[in-house]
């Protein structure tokens, strides 16, 4: 189906190629899983498989790729469009029409279908992604998730051979998550569509691969499939950390069949101590009682009454368009409780004056780069310096300590996500906030990055900083987070310590604790000290 | 459901034919009554979706536009002789300034006259107003011969812009009071509009990657030189045909002669050079409106008070057109009247819009927040 020929690939010369001779083939009818670090070229490759790279990017190109046949230096991205679907990290970038029944039927006008098959493919594509129900709505009023959905079925409705998916599902909750996913299979199984994912959270997609393809820094890539490849892989999901750890050859690549395989490792937990949580200290960072906020007729948030305490780290979980968001932004002062209140030392944080406010709370919005003005890093962490009557020097001190070096005339925009969420908070935290509250930090980072997140985090905890983070990483807050709340509807469903309420749900579980429930183990790291160090 | 409804052409050209009926009309009465009329058809069939509010948008324009030609008439406007109602204190102008005068005098026949032409500037503003309460701007492009696709994509892709632009302006400003930053005056407004622009440009990159992904300017075969150049001769004739048309239609006591019969070649030459041209593009409709009687009689009830209108302008000009000289009551005609109500025949040919269950508040939490 898809053949590239000695393929390479550079933005510009000189610099380091993106693809360097890439060989490889993908079969009709696979699901393949793009892994690799953040920044290595996953959306380049992406790209390169309906002509958008180089089409739209300009760069230095050499070598053949051929899709169903057709060769891609002498078909424009327009003219693959019948046979490569193609759906970009931003579904709603991606939107020209204006409601979600015009924007399936997009793509079929331009291929010129005549309208009655145009009809029947919308209806197949509305069912495929339970669209049913906001057919008629317009695109600026859906949630992330449905657009996120609308997105993939634009594409599908042109009925492609190849589908390719740049983080299809990093904008969603774990259910609907899994929804996409199992959705994206059964096409894979019944009509025999090519699947090609690039996604960051491998827990969620590795059960469904076929084949793996890895990318290197260096331009190499392999391909193999998914056990024998994770192997080695630079970034792997906790149940190949599992399997590595008890190890496990070949590697157990779902949940049901490490559960087959963990029987005797499990008979040994089960007369382990598990972890003790972490005690709440005294006091009271942040309080919301009664908390209720409307947006119109919509209530977002319902009677919220929580108790934050400082030191310690709080995750916010629940579906999209919970109210997670709300919360968030009713702590940080920027919306307006319209009933109840919330209470940041004893004040309501939107009465307060913005550059007062600040110093006690700090929000890192879901587009850290938000946050940022200056045109260069060095310059950024000057500025915040100077805003906050710092010695010189100490903000970029502390992007150093989560990125490690970085060059400081670099464009906030050139940066990589998780390099430019590290600047946002750092500059966030130049203020030392009390409160720190994190608004879908792990988007886009892979793990590398998650655990220097965390660890960054950790280190703000144990210096009494209350934190709260609103994910959908279920992984990142089991390694994480010490109390979780769950939202629904506005209101708190549940909360606690957070292994309570994670390894209870299982929407939210995190593998470890899948594999072995009912024993409330959350990472791999609690098992591998449980069991001493070794298997 | 949507099949019984008008073709969105069909709505735009019954308001093109009423607004063309407001600027052969001086007679208040029969103004007025259009006005009504126009109001009332808009009001009744305005779309239940976002861009549907836009009537009362438009009546509050149409007020300003009265309102703002009465005070110029006021202050600046020529001295027409006639029953002083009162005077404002006029400025002396040097005499290289002769022709304009500031205050003085204000009479009834002047405010009369201002306000016949303000009333049929708001007329036409109040037409297209309902046009575009009752059949999106968007739903007419929708309808554009092929020709006009890449014009049609641009104009809609820039429609859908504006609220864009408006949602990533609050996220910026929240960004800036999230990081204690000013979110007014000069230095707020450059922070706020920098970081939008480098958004919008970004966008749009994105954008237009998502097209051309999804087969944005595909074509058949290349049309032969003969053709494309037969296409262009006949689209220029038939421009030319209609603008000479109308120019008769429309100016009174032109030396155009039959500009109606001037202005259908034209339109047929000009349809013919479009569609023709369009041939080129592969590019096919979804759930395309078909154009039948109900849409065809909407028309009809826009264009056939024009008609009306027209033969009375002839036969009794006091029916159609009003000048306060002398100061009398305009004349109440009947015909006239009945001409402009032709227009609600619109009405019993498209059925009530359904209301949309309110799906709109779901959703406007996330919006707003982000």
């Amino acid at each position: 189906m898809i053949r590239f020929t000695s393929t390479s690939f550079r933005y510009e010369a000189e610099k380091p190629w993106v693809l360097d001779g890439v060989d490889l083939v993908i079969e009709e009818g696979e699901f393949v899983v793009v892994v690799g670090p953040t920044g290595v070229g996953k959306s380049t490759f992406l790209k390169t498989l309906n002509g958008l790279v180089p089409t739209f990017s300009g760069g230095e190109y050499a070598g053949e790729v051929v899709v169903g046949g057709r060769s891609l230096s002498s078909n424009r991205p327009a003219d693959m469009a019948d046979l490569v679907g193609y759906v970009g990290q931003n579904p709603s970038a991606s939107f020209v029409t204006e409601r979600v029944e015009d924007e399936l039927a997009y793509a079929m006008e331009n291929l010129g279908l005549d309208p009655v098959t145009m009809r029947r493919r919308v209806e197949d594509a509305l069912d495929v992604m339970s669209l049913h129900e906001i057919r008629e709505s317009p695109l600026g009023e859906l949630s992330g998730g449905q657009r996120q959905r609308v997105a993939i079925a634009a594409v599908l409705a042109a009925a492609p051979k190849i589908l390719v998916l740049d983080e299809p599902t990093s904008a969603l909750d774990p259910g609907a998550a899994e929804e996409v996913l199992s959705a994206l299979t059964r096409l894979v199984h019944d009509v025999g569509l090519t699947v090609i994912v690039a996604e960051h959270r491998l827990e969620r997609v590795l059960p469904f691969a076929d084949q793996v393809i890895v990318l290197e820094h260096n331009g190499v890539i392999h391909v193999g499939p998914p056990a024998s490849m994770m192997a080695h892989s630079p970034i792997a999901p906790p149940l190949v950390e599992l399997g590595n750890l008890l190890g496990w050859a070949p590697l157990a690549m779902s949940v049901r069949e490490a559960r087959r395989r963990v029987g005797d490792v499990k008979a040994r937990l089960e007369d382990r101590e598990l972890p003790t949580v972490r005690p709440i200290p005294e006091g009271s960072a942040l309080t919301t009682s009664n908390l209720t906020l409307n947006y119109g007729e919509q209530r977002a948030l319902k009677r919220v009454t929580l108790d934050f305490a400082p030191g310690t780290l709080y995750a916010l979980l629940g579906r999209n368009g919970s109210g997670k968001t709300t919360l968030l932004n009713v702590m940080a002062g920027l919306l307006r409780p319209s009933h109840g209140t919330a209470l940041l030392h004893g004040q309501p944080p939107f009465r307060m004056a913005p550059s007062d406010r600040i110093d006690l709370v700090g929000l890192v919005p879901q587009d850290p780069g938000d946050l940022l003005y200056a045109q260069e890093v060095g310059e950024e962490c000057r500025t915040a310096d100077r805003e906050h009557h710092l010695e010189e020097g100490s903000t970029l001190e502390m992007v150093q300590k989560i990125l490690g070096k970085i060059e400081l005339t670099r464009h906030p925009n050139d940066l990589s996500e998780g390099q430019r969420l590290s600047l946002a908070l750092a500059v966030v935290m130049a203020a030392k906030p009390k409160v720190l509250l994190l608004d879908e930090p792990t988007r886009g980072l892979d793990y590398c990055a998650k655990l220097s997140l965390i660890e960054q985090l950790h280190l703000l905890r144990s210096e009494g900083v209350c934190v709260v983070v609103a994910t959908h990483d279920v992984e990142f807050v089991a390694q994480s987070a010490d109390q979780a709340i769950v939202l629904s509807q506005g209101e708190v469903i549940a909360q606690g310590s957070a292994r309570e309420v994670i390894c209870h749900t299982p929407v939210f579980a995190p593998q470890v604790a899948k594999v072995f429930s009912p024993l409330d183990w959350l990472t791999v790291k609690e098992v591998m000290t449980a069991l001493g160090g070794k298997r | 459901m949507i099949d019984d409804r008008p073709h969105a052409v069909a709505w735009w050209l019954w308001a093109l034919g009423l607004a063309v009926v407001a600027v052969k009309l001086s007679n208040p009465v029969p103004m007025v009554a259009l006005g009504a009329v126009i109001f009332c058809v808009g009001y009744l069939r305005q779309s239940p979706a976002a861009w549907g509010r836009s009537l009362m948008l438009f009546v509050k324009i149409g007020a300003v536009v009265i309102l703002v030609r009465l005070i110029f008439q006021m202050l600046f406007g020529e001295r027409i002789p006639g029953h002083t109602l009162f005077a404002i204190p006029s400025v002396a102008l040097p005499s290289w300034a002769a022709g304009v005068s500031i205050g003085g005098p204000v009479t009834a026949e002047s405010l009369i006259t201002a306000g016949i032409v303000g009333l049929k500037l708001a007329l036409i503003l109040l037409a297209f107003g309902a046009a575009n309460a009752i059949a999106s701007p968007r739903e007419l492009l929708r309808s554009l011969p092929g020709v006009f696709n890449e014009i049609a994509v641009a104009i809609s892709v820039g429609l859908c812009f504006l609220p864009e632009l408006i949602n990533a302006v609050q996220r910026v400003r929240s960004a800036r009071k999230l990081r204690g930053r000013p979110t007014k005056g000069i230095a707020g407004f450059r922070g706020i509009v920098v970081p939008v622009l480098e958004e919008a440009l970004e966008h749009s990159m994105e954008l237009a990657l998502s097209m051309g992904a999804r087969g944005f300017g595909r074509t058949s075969s290349t049309p032969s030189r003969r053709r494309s150049a037969l296409c262009g001769v006949s689209a220029i004739l038939g421009v030319a045909g209609l603008i000479l048309g109308t120019y008769g239609l429309l100016s009174a006591g032109s030396s155009i002669p039959n500009p109606g019969v001037l202005c259908g070649v034209g339109a047929v030459f000009l349809s013919l050079g479009v569609v023709a041209s369009g041939r080129r593009s592969v590019r096919t409709r979804y759930r395309p409106i078909p154009f039948g009687w109900r849409s065809m009689v909407c028309v009809v009830s826009g264009w056939l008070g024009l008609v009306g209108i027209s033969i009375l302008q002839s036969s009794s000009p006091d029916a159609t057109s009003y000048a306060p000289y002398p100061l009398v009551w305009p004349t109440v005609s009947v015909a006239a009247l009945a001409c402009v109500a032709v227009g609600l025949v619109a009405l019993a040919v498209s059925p009530r819009p359904a209301l949309r269950p309110s799906g709109r508040s779901k959703h406007m939490a996330e919006a707003t927040s982000r």
